[in-house]
């Protein structure tokens, strides 16, 4: 990933460093066996079957694939919204 | 004496398999061990050419797995090394000619032979690759530090996890330490982040691999050529060994060791 500072000069990320972002998710869906298109499906599928028992805030909902090693590990991080607020 | 079998693949192919089957081989023999390089790529037979054993072949993997000759007879002797023997591919023959039980069953009888087994394997992940390392104890993947490369050793890194062989270990080929310096090359320690596997060797790109292979005589014969180096430090490290890793900067121009005198780098 491009430093905070690289992104804020605006300078351009280096090629080793674009090769290097592409293959951290090409091994992702790889190893996984998971499409970027069924990746999204999954994701709005959870979202939905949640939405279904709690009000969730969809805006801060974030579910990504994190990678520790060799392992994959799908990490949901979901807001729950206080439904006495919003009713 | 337990051989201990250690072969080499990488899933795509033109990465330097076969010119580091051959370089350990020889670095091995050169350390003192009795080692046995064994080209599993049948149909397309090389590691003789690369060894420069090309001229030498009477009988090959297939004539030895299928009883026309005896083992020892498919084994041939290198020119350099009394230690260091070929079983080279069958060049008239495809890779269904043998299975994995069959090389498995052969690296077994050499294993009271030599210390070592090196398989060459040929690219992909089919039957040539299974015949390959079905007799494994350890497997070596070579990798380039670009994208399709790196791609295809995490393949392979997880077809050998599935099969209880891991973890695979790594060898980084043909890095150019001025482009990772300008940002135009993955460097070593980016390809160890990305595929999560023990790193035991790194080699310098190198002009000196083509021209002493152009000879038949592999690079590590050539103790000032840095490829050779790298490669012996590779066998060094597989025999368990802690080798440092060779400082891939040290150029050695005058500029450079200026510019690291004014910035008091090492």
């Amino acid at each position: 990933m491009a430093s905070f500072f690289e992104k804020l000069l605006g300078k351009k990320t280096s090629s080793a460093n674009q090769a290097k972002e592409r293959l951290h998710l090409v091994l992702i869906h790889d190893r996984t066996d998971l499409s970027p298109e069924d990746l999204q499906s999954m994701k709005d599928r959870l979202i939905q079957v949640i939405s279904d028992y709690v009000k969730i805030d969809t805006n801060e909902t974030e579910i990504q694939i994190k990678t520790d090693g060799r392992e994959q590990t799908l990490i949901a991080n979901i807001p729950l919204r206080n439904p006495r607020l919003n009713s | 004496m337990k051989g201990k079998v250690v072969t080499v693949t990488s899933g795509k192919g033109g990465v330097g398999k076969t010119t580091t089957t051959a370089n350990l081989g020889m670095a091995l023999a050169s350390l003192g061990h009795k080692v046995v390089c064994i080209d599993s790529d049948i149909g397309l037979r090389n590691l003789d050419v690369v060894m420069g054993l090309e001229n030498r072949i009477v009988y090959d993997l297939v004539d030895a797995v299928e009883g026309r000759c005896r083992l020892t007879q498919a084994m041939i002797r290198d020119k350099r090394f009394q230690t260091l023997f070929l079983i080279p591919a069958a060049q008239t023959r495809d890779k269904t000619a043998i299975a994995p039980s069959d090389m498995v069953k052969l690296c077994d009888s050499l294993r009271s032979e030599v210390d070592w087994i090196i398989v060459d394997s040929p690219a992909g992940i089919e039957r040539g690759f299974r015949n390959a390392i079905a007799p494994a104890d350890e497997i070596l993947v070579v990798t380039n530090p670009e994208v399709a490369s790196v791609r295809d050793a995490d393949r392979i890194i997880g077809i050998v996890e599935a099969e209880e062989k891991g973890p695979a270990k790594l060898v980084i080929n043909r890095i150019n330490p001025s482009m990772v310096k300008h940002g135009d090359m993955l460097s070593a320690e980016d390809v160890v982040e990305l595929l999560a596997v023990p790193l035991i060797g790194i080699v310098p790109e190198d002009e000196a691999v083509l021209i002493s292979t152009n000879h038949g005589q592999p690079v590590v014969l050539n103790e000032k050529s840095r490829a050779g180096r790298a490669f012996l430090n590779l066998a060094r490290r597989l025999q368990g060994e802690e080798v440092p890793w060779m400082d891939l900067d040290a150029r050695g121009g005058f500029f450079n060791r200026l510019g690291k005198f004014i910035t008091g780098g090492n």
